[in-house]
C-alpha cells in the first residue's frame, strides 16, 4: 500500500485495526493484525480454516473482546462503543443463524423489529426484500426446509434489512452451489454500489479475485494485503507451467531443485512456483536446463501468477517471506 | 427498553412453540399425567408439627395432659392462645397446623367421662392429620373405658377428640392437588426457559441476536412473557381436572389462586433463565433443572411435612419457590385464606423473582467470550 492510499484509508476508512490479537487459553487465534478497510469497497479475508478469519470478524463486530490491540469501526472504538455500532452493521454468520422453524416472512419481520425498523415501514421493506431476493412464492416456507442457496439469500436479506453502512459476511457461500454463488456476488456488488462497505471472508480463490482489496490470513497472522492485481503482480516471473508426459517423475526432480517453492499437478502439466530470486528473468531457462540434465522431456513456459500462488507464497513461503510480510 | 423489540421476541417464541409439537404436548400432557399419578398419595408419620395450645381450664391435671401430649413429640408448641377461635385463626394463617384445646370445664368432664380435650387439625395436609390422630391416644387419668378417640365428626366417646378442618374426609387428593400445581409448574416452567437461551446458542441464533441492538432486558422479558400465559393455561387445566376427578375445592378467591400461581410461574421462569445463562448445552440445562426439581419436590412440604425435616433441610427449603407456593396455595385453596393474610409467603416469592431476573439479565452478556 502506498502512502497516499494509506492516508485515504485512515481518514475515510470503515475499519482500522492495529496490533489486533486474540488468545484463547494457549492458542493464539489472531496475532498482531493491522487492518485498513476503505469505505464502499468489497474487502476480502482469504485464508484456510483456522486462520483467524471468524475470530477477527467477531472482534470487529464487538462480539469478542480483543486480548490486545486497537479497533475503530465506523469511527467507533470497539469493544467500548460496540452497542452504538450494532444498528449500523449487518452480520451474516458462517453457520445459518436464522430461525429454522419460522417462515421466510416471519424471519424477516422478526429481524426488522429487532433492528428497530418502525412498524409502519416494516411491511414495505419486507416486501421489497422478498421481491429483490426472489422469495415471491417461498415467503411462507419454513427457513429450515430451504436449500443452502436460499438460506444464504435469506440470511443476506436479513443482514441488510436495516440498510447497514457496513456488512460483515463470514464465509457466506460455504454451503452454496456455484450458480447461487455467482448471484450472491452480484448482490454484493449491488450493495457496494449503493455505498455499503462489505467485509467478506472466504477460502475460495475465485471469490477472493472478485474483491476490491483483500487480506490473506494464515495461522492468525495477516501475511499479505492489497488489491488482487497488486498481490499477483508482486509474484511476476515466479510462476511456470511445465508440460510433460511424465508429470510424476518430473515433479520429483523439481522438488529436489533449490528455489522451487511448490509444484502442483494439473492434468499433464505442472504448475511451479519459485522462491524470489535475484535473477528472476532467467528462472525459466534454469529450470529447463535442470530438467534436461535429469533426462526429462519437458516444455517450460512462464505464466502470469494467480491468487492461489499468492496464497501459497504467503502461507508456505518460508521464514524470509513471512517476516517481510509481517 | 424498546417495546417493539421485546414484543418481537414474544411473537417469535409463540410462533416457534406453535410448530414444536413435543413442547405443546408437554404443556397439557405433563399436568394430566402427574395429576392421575399423584392422585393417590403417600402418608407418613411425622414429628414436631407446629402446635398452638389453648388451656382454658389451667388446672394441674390439664397441664399434665398437655405435657403428656407434647411428650409424644408429634407436636411442638410454638404458640399459646386464650380461645379456640384464636387457634383457628392461627391455623388459617398457616402459623400452626395443630391446635390443642382444653375447655374450662375440664375437671367436670373428666369426672363425667366426656371428652376432656380437643385437637384441631389443619386437614389441608393429610400427613399432619394422620399424625395428629396419635395425640388422641394419649391416656387421660380418668375412669374412661375407651381411650381411643374416633376421628372427627363421629360422636366423641373418647377422652380426646380430634377435629380435622378443611379436609374432613382426609382425602389425600385434596391436599395433593394444590401442591401438585406447583410441582407441575416447577417441572415445566424451569425447563421452558432453562433451554430457551442455551438452545439458541446451540443453534447459532444467539450470535445473530447479540450482533443486533436487542438488549438483554428485552430478550429476557420477551422470553418470559409467553410462558406466563402458558403456565396459567396449565393451572386452569389442573384446577378443572382436579375439580372433576377429585372434587378438590377452591375455598379462597379464584383470582388469588391465579395470582399465587402467577408468582410461582414467574419465579420458575426467572430461575430457568438463570440456568440458561449458565448452561453450555441443552443437556446441561436439563441436568440443572433436575437438580432444582428434586429438592423442590422433596423439601417443599409437598410430599413430606415441612415440620418433620431437619433444620438444614428447612433452611434450604425456604430458598425454593415451591415451598412458599405450597404454603400459599393450601392456604388459599383449602383453608380459604386471603392473599393478604399470607403476605410474607407472597413477598418471599416476589423477592426470589426480582433477584433471579436481575441475576439472569446481568449475567447475560452480549459477547461470545
Amino acid at each position: 500500500m502506498n502512502a497516499a492510499a494509506a492516508e485515504v484509508a485512515s481518514t475515510r476508512g470503515a475499519i482500522r485495526a492495529r496490533g489486533l490479537r486474540k488468545v484463547f487459553g494457549k492458542l493464539v487465534a489472531v496475532d498482531h493484525v493491522d487492518l485498513d478497510v476503505p469505505s464502499g469497497q468489497v474487502y476480502g479475508f482469504l485464508g484456510p480454516n483456522g486462520s483467524g478469519k471468524t475470530t477477527t470478524i467477531r472482534m470487529l463486530c464487538g462480539l469478542l473482546t480483543p486480548s490486545a490491540g486497537e479497533v475503530e469501526v465506523l469511527g467507533l472504538r470497539i469493544p467500548q462503543q460496540a452497542e452504538a455500532l450494532r444498528s449500523r452493521i449487518g452480520y451474516m454468520t458462517q453457520k445459518f443463524s436464522l430461525f429454522d422453524d419460522l417462515s421466510v416472512l416471519e424471519n424477516l419481520e422478526f429481524i426488522a423489529a429487532i433492528q428497530g425498523i418502525p412498524r409502519g415501514q416494516t411491511g414495505a421493506r419486507v416486501d421489497e426484500l422478498i421481491a429483490r431476493y426472489g422469495f415471491g412464492d417461498r415467503r411462507n416456507q419454513l427457513a429450515g426446509t430451504m436449500s443452502g442457496g436460499w438460506k444464504q439469500r435469506l440470511a443476506l436479506a436479513c443482514a441488510v434489512i436495516h440498510e447497514p453502512e457496513l456488512l460483515f459476511l463470514d464465509e457466506p457461500t460455504s454451503a452454496v452451489d456455484p450458480e447461487s454463488r455467482r448471484e450472491f456476488w452480484e448482490n454484493l456488488f449491488e450493495l457496494a454500489d449503493a455505498g455499503a462497505t462489505i467485509l467478506v471472508s472466504t477460502h475460495l480463490m475465485d471469490e477472493a479475485e472478485r474483491c476490491h482489496r483483500l487480506a490473506v490470513l494464515d495461522r492468525g497472522r495477516l501475511v499479505a494485503d492489497g488489491t488482487p492485481a497488486e498481490l499477483t503482480g508482486a509474484l511476476a516471473g515466479r510462476t511456470l507451467v511445465i508440460e510433460t508426459d511424465e508429470p510424476r517423475r518430473v515433479r520429483g526432480t523439481l522438488q529436489s531443485l533449490s528455489g522451487v517453492l511448490s509444484v502442483v499437478q494439473v492434468g499433464n502439466t505442472l504448475r511451479v512456483l519459485m522462491q524470489e530470486a535475484a535473477d528472476a528473468g532467467r528462472t525459466e531457462q534454469r529450470i529447463d536446463h535442470a530438467l534436461g540434465q535429469a533426462g526429462h522431456r519437458a516444455q517450460v513456459s512462464a505464466v502470469p501468477p494467480n491468487l492461489e500462488d499468492v496464497f501459497v507464497v504467503a502461507t508456505r513461503g518460508g521464514a524470509d517471506e513471512r517476516t517481510r510480510a509481517a | 427498553m424498546n417495546w417493539r423489540r421485546m414484543w418481537a421476541i414474544v411473537v417469535k417464541e409463540l410462533r416457534q412453540l406453535r410448530r414444536d409439537r413435543m413442547s405443546l404436548g408437554m404443556i397439557i400432557g405433563i399436568p394430566l399425567l402427574q395429576l392421575v399419578l399423584f392422585g393417590y398419595a403417600i402418608n407418613t408419620d411425622v414429628r414436631g408439627i407446629a402446635a398452638g395450645i389453648a388451656d382454658e381450664a389451667n388446672t394441674s391435671a390439664s397441664r399434665a395432659l398437655v405435657m403428656d401430649m407434647l411428650a409424644t413429640e408429634v407436636v411442638a408448641p410454638v404458640a399459646t392462645a386464650d380461645t379456640p377461635q384464636q387457634l383457628m385463626a392461627m391455623i388459617r394463617r398457616g402459623e400452626i397446623s395443630v391446635g390443642i384445646v382444653i375447655p374450662p370445664d375440664f375437671e367436670r368432664r373428666r369426672h363425667d367421662g366426656r371428652p376432656v380435650a380437643q385437637v384441631l387439625v389443619d386437614g389441608s395436609d393429610t400427613a399432619v392429620q394422620a399424625a395428629a390422630a396419635q395425640l388422641a391416644r394419649v391416656p387421660v387419668d380418668s375412669a374412661t373405658p375407651d381411650m381411643r378417640a374416633p376421628l372427627r365428626s363421629t360422636p366423641p366417646t373418647g377422652a380426646i377428640s380430634v377435629v380435622g378442618f378443611y379436609n374432613p374426609e382426609r382425602r389425600s387428593a385434596v391436599s395433593i392437588v394444590p401442591g401438585l400445581i406447583g410441582v407441575i409448574l416447577t417441572m415445566t416452567m424451569v425447563l421452558f426457559t432453562g433451554i430457551a437461551i442455551v438452545r439458541e446458542r446451540e443453534r447459532g441464533n444467539m450470535e445473530l441476536l447479540i450482533a443486533t441492538p436487542l438488549t438483554s432486558t428485552e430478550l429476557m422479558i420477551g422470553k418470559v412473557l409467553p410462558y406466563i400465559a402458558i403456565g396459567l393455561v396449565q393451572v386452569s387445566v389442573i384446577l378443572a381436572v382436579g375439580l372433576w376427578l377429585f372434587q378438590v375445592p377452591v375455598r379462597g378467591g379464584l383470582l388469588d389462586v391465579f395470582v399465587v400461581a402467577g408468582l410461582l410461574i414467574v419465579a420458575n421462569l426467572a430461575l430457568g433463565l438463570m440456568i440458561s445463562t449458565r448452561a453450555r448445552s441443552q443437556f446441561q440445562a436439563m441436568q440443572m433443572t433436575l437438580f432444582v426439581f428434586l429438592p423442590s419436590i422433596l423439601l417443599s412440604g409437598f410430599m413430606f411435612p415441612f415440620a418433620g425435616m431437619p433444620k438444614v433441610a428447612q433452611w434450604l427449603a425456604e430458598v425454593l419457590p415451591l415451598t412458599h407456593f405450597v404454603r400459599l396455595i393450601r392456604g388459599v385453596m383449602l383453608r380459604g385464606a386471603g392473599l393478604r393474610e399470607m403476605w410474607p409467603e407472597a413477598l418471599a416469592l416476589s423477592i426470589f423473582i426480582v433477584l433471579m431476573m436481575a441475576a439472569a439479565i446481568l449475567r447475560f452478556r452480549k459477547r461470545l467470550d
